[in-house]
């Protein structure tokens, strides 16, 4: 009886195969769509310069072919290499390389014209060439990474000492202040994840990847982690301990992501005045790592695995970012972040409610509050 | 454009890497094949559009030199009558190669026929409307108001007759009057009427250029400019000019959008006869048309080569209006 339950599936899977079959083996998709033009939406990834060449990795975006006929560049007609095809499919993706002699640090605008007439712009704000990997870039972006990820985490992770030798209390504004850290950085991650999600191309829905890559994230951790991550055991707050290092690794492969595009790009200056700021702000990360574990005195080797897991990511992000930056990509990066940062807040808010004390008492609001406090006004230093 | 957004942390990022007094950054990683091959490719062949275009509704090169002497009738009075039909027919034509663009014609081609006459003929101008919208013909010249192709609109379907003398000699234009004038216009409803002085002008080699370009986004700005509608024509099949021989070239500009427009020839100057109506000549190589003006332009080449002329709106060269005098040392056949 069990097993033939299953039968009542068919009734509706049938009739919905029936329908499609009805409405695109007859004429009836033909009267639906009507005498429009097809809509043409082009969405440029990605730019390559390389030295006397433009390389342009677009994207159909919308529901119809699209042929693109002609490209200018800085309002010239100019000659065209595309691969595979001039002409992208629905979902279809290509690359138009222009043989130009675009000028160094000045800015270009490439114009695609449509079989139909229609133009798609896109600017080249800065012209620098496009970093090729070579043992030179791939070290410049690995100390990138070091610089962004790996080395504020391993000085964050030198508070350890201190926050052993704190009060109860002082423990517990501690962890507060990293719950306070971790959710301005998801909020930071979510609204750079929708930023970037505007500029995916329509049909892969970017608004609709952040809220997967977030959500399906917060629930992947949570049945992987989320029950082993306890504040009454060692190894309860240990959980919570990898989980922090885990959402702060994934955080900071979608800010090593965003790093490597826009220094690849060219948009780098140079100031004392930001380094201040930048190891103030970034050596929080490593603070939140620890609190947890403060009390169990852990194994070097494991807060330095902690560490790795926390700052390495950094370094592949900018990898991905100097070389093959895509917003698609970025948002989801991005997105799993603030997943992954939610059910580190999560775990973090179950460790402060314990026995029969209020949860928001003074240590942990305010704990909260000066974690909010703390990035905030770091992140003015170099606004 | 789009670019990573630079956000405070990574601008923070930008601190560090100053910091650590990085030796190697990107931006110098290619200084040196920059400075070996960037600057050293400028072939001129790849500023043109791509490929050709094969239905433009005219062939540039016939379209140069062809005149519509209309069907020739001698009136009791010993004058000339000339009939011409034209038939407004919306045409769907590639203003570049593989681009479309919907435009609305005379007799399905863009500009419309080049119409010729002699001072003093009478011209008859059966105007069929095969469109979809309402459509005129005005004539620039003198003539009656009712023959002005402003007020007598022609619907879809109806027809109208023009006639009127063909005064004063010189270089005309004519085009749809019908409002939105700008978008019947632009569209590519226009055409040159040439009325011959009945004294002759000196024997030459003629061709006719009008001085267009085509909004095909319909954004209010031209994406293609062209001389006699297809971009780079000339420059892709140069017009062959023989040494030492006069070249006449009827010049009318109907571009839409921009104010201004220009010719300018290499290695040359040629004489300006405004509007084809004056006997007194500018001698210069860079003329302006404002829109709807016109000039009769004559110059001799006396060194063979290659001779490009264009639109000194570099903006315009590029997008289409640039064409090349191929100069041949070959005797010429014109008395």
């Amino acid at each position: 009886m069990t097993a033939n339950r299953w039968w009542w599936a068919f009734i509706p899977l049938g009739l919905l195969a029936a329908l499609i079959v009805l409405v695109t083996q007859t004429g009836l998709l033909d009267r639906l769509r009507g005498p429009f033009p097809p809509v043409e939406v082009i969405t440029v990834e990605r730019v390559r310069l390389l030295p006397g060449r433009i390389e342009l990795g677009i994207a159909n975006a919308g529901p119809d072919p699209v042929t693109i006929a002609q490209v200018s560049v800085d309002e010239a007609f100019w000659n065209f290499t595309m691969s595979p095809s001039q002409t992208l499919g629905r979902f279809g993706r290509a690359t138009v390389v222009l043989d130009y002699p675009w000028v160094e640090n000045e800015a270009h605008v490439v114009s695609m014209l449509t079989s139909t007439g229609l133009t798609f712009e896109h600017g080249i704000a800065l012209a620098v060439t496009t970093p090729v990997p070579t043992k030179a870039s791939l070290w410049t972006f690995t100390l990138i990474g070091l610089y962004v990820g790996v080395i504020p985490v391993a000085i964050g992770l030198l508070f350890l000492p201190l926050i052993r030798r704190l009060s109860k209390g002082g423990l517990d504004f501690s962890l507060a202040l990293t719950a306070g850290l971790l959710i301005f950085l998801g909020a930071d991650a979510l609204f750079e994840a929708l930023e970037n999600a505007r500029a995916v191309p329509a049909t892969l829905h970017g608004s609709a990847l952040v809220v997967m890559g977030s959500v399906g994230t917060f629930l992947l951790l949570q049945l992987v982690g989320g029950s082993r991550a306890r504040a009454e055991s060692a190894d309860g707050r240990r959980s919570v301990a990898w989980l922090i290092a885990l959402s702060i690794g994934l955080h900071n492969l979608g800010e090593g992501l965003a790093i490597g595009a826009a220094y690849a790009i060219g948009e780098v200056s140079l100031g004392a005045f930001l380094i201040v700021g930048f190891m103030l702000h970034n050596t929080t990360e490593g603070l939140a790592i620890v609190a947890p574990v403060a009390r169990d005195r852990p194994r070097l080797i494991t807060l330095a695995a902690m560490g790795a897991l926390a700052g390495i990511p950094t370094i592949l992000g900018a990898w991905i970012g100097g070389y093959a930056f895509t917003a698609t990509w970025a948002t989801l990066f991005l997105a799993i972040g603030v997943g992954a940062i939610a059910q580190v807040v999560v775990a973090l808010f179950r460790m402060f409610s314990r026995g029969e004390e209020p949860m928001w008492r003074p240590a942990i609001a305010s704990g909260v509050l000066a974690g909010l406090l703390v990035m905030y006004a770091t992140g003015l230093l170099v606004a | 454009m789009k670019k990573p957004t630079m956000t405070r942390r990574a601008l923070l990022a930008r601190g560090a890497l100053g910091a650590a007094g990085l030796a190697t950054a990107p931006r110098t990683l290619g200084a040196a094949e920059q400075a070996l091959g960037r600057h050293g490719s400028h072939t001129p062949d790849l500023a043109s559009t791509q490929g050709r275009v094969t239905r433009a509704s005219i062939d540039p090169t016939a379209f140069l030199e062809h005149f519509d002497y209309g069907t020739v009738t001698t009136l009791p009075d010993g004058g000339t009558r000339r009939e011409y039909t034209l038939t407004a027919v919306d045409a769907e034509i590639e203003v570049a190669p593989g681009v479309f663009y919907p435009a609305w014609t005379y007799n399905g081609q863009v500009p419309g026929p080049t119409l010729r006459a002699t001072e003093g003929d009478l011209l008859r101008v059966v105007f069929v409307n095969a469109g979809t919208h309402a459509h005129t013909i005005h004539f620039h010249g003198i003539h009656p108001a009712r023959m002005d192709g402003v007020y007598e609109v022609v619907n879809p379907g109806d027809r109208f007759v023009y006639e009127f003398t063909a005064r004063p000699a010189g270089l005309q234009l004519y085009h749809c009057h019908a409002i939105p004038l700008k978008r019947h216009i632009a569209k590519g409803l226009y055409g040159t009427l040439i009325i011959d002085p009945k004294v002759p002008r000196p024997p030459a080699r003629e061709m006719v250029m009008v001085l267009n370009g085509f909004d095909t986004n319909f954004d209010g700005t031209n994406e293609v400019y062209a001389v006699n509608t297809v971009p780079f024509a000339y420059h892709h099949d140069p017009i062959r000019v023989k040494k030492g021989e006069l070249q006449r070239i009827y010049m009318v500009n109907i571009l839409e959008f921009d104010l201004i427009n220009s010719m300018h020839i290499h290695g040359n100057f040629f004489n300006v006869f405004r509007t084809g109506a004056t006997t007194s000549s500018d001698f210069t190589d860079t003329l302006m048309f404002c829109q709807g003006e016109r000039h009769i332009i004559e110059f001799t080449y006396e060194e063979t080569g290659r001779f490009m002329f264009h639109a000194h709106q570099s903006e315009f060269a590029e997008l289409g209006w640039m064409g090349v005098f191929e100069v041949v040392d070959e005797p010429s056949v014109i008395a």
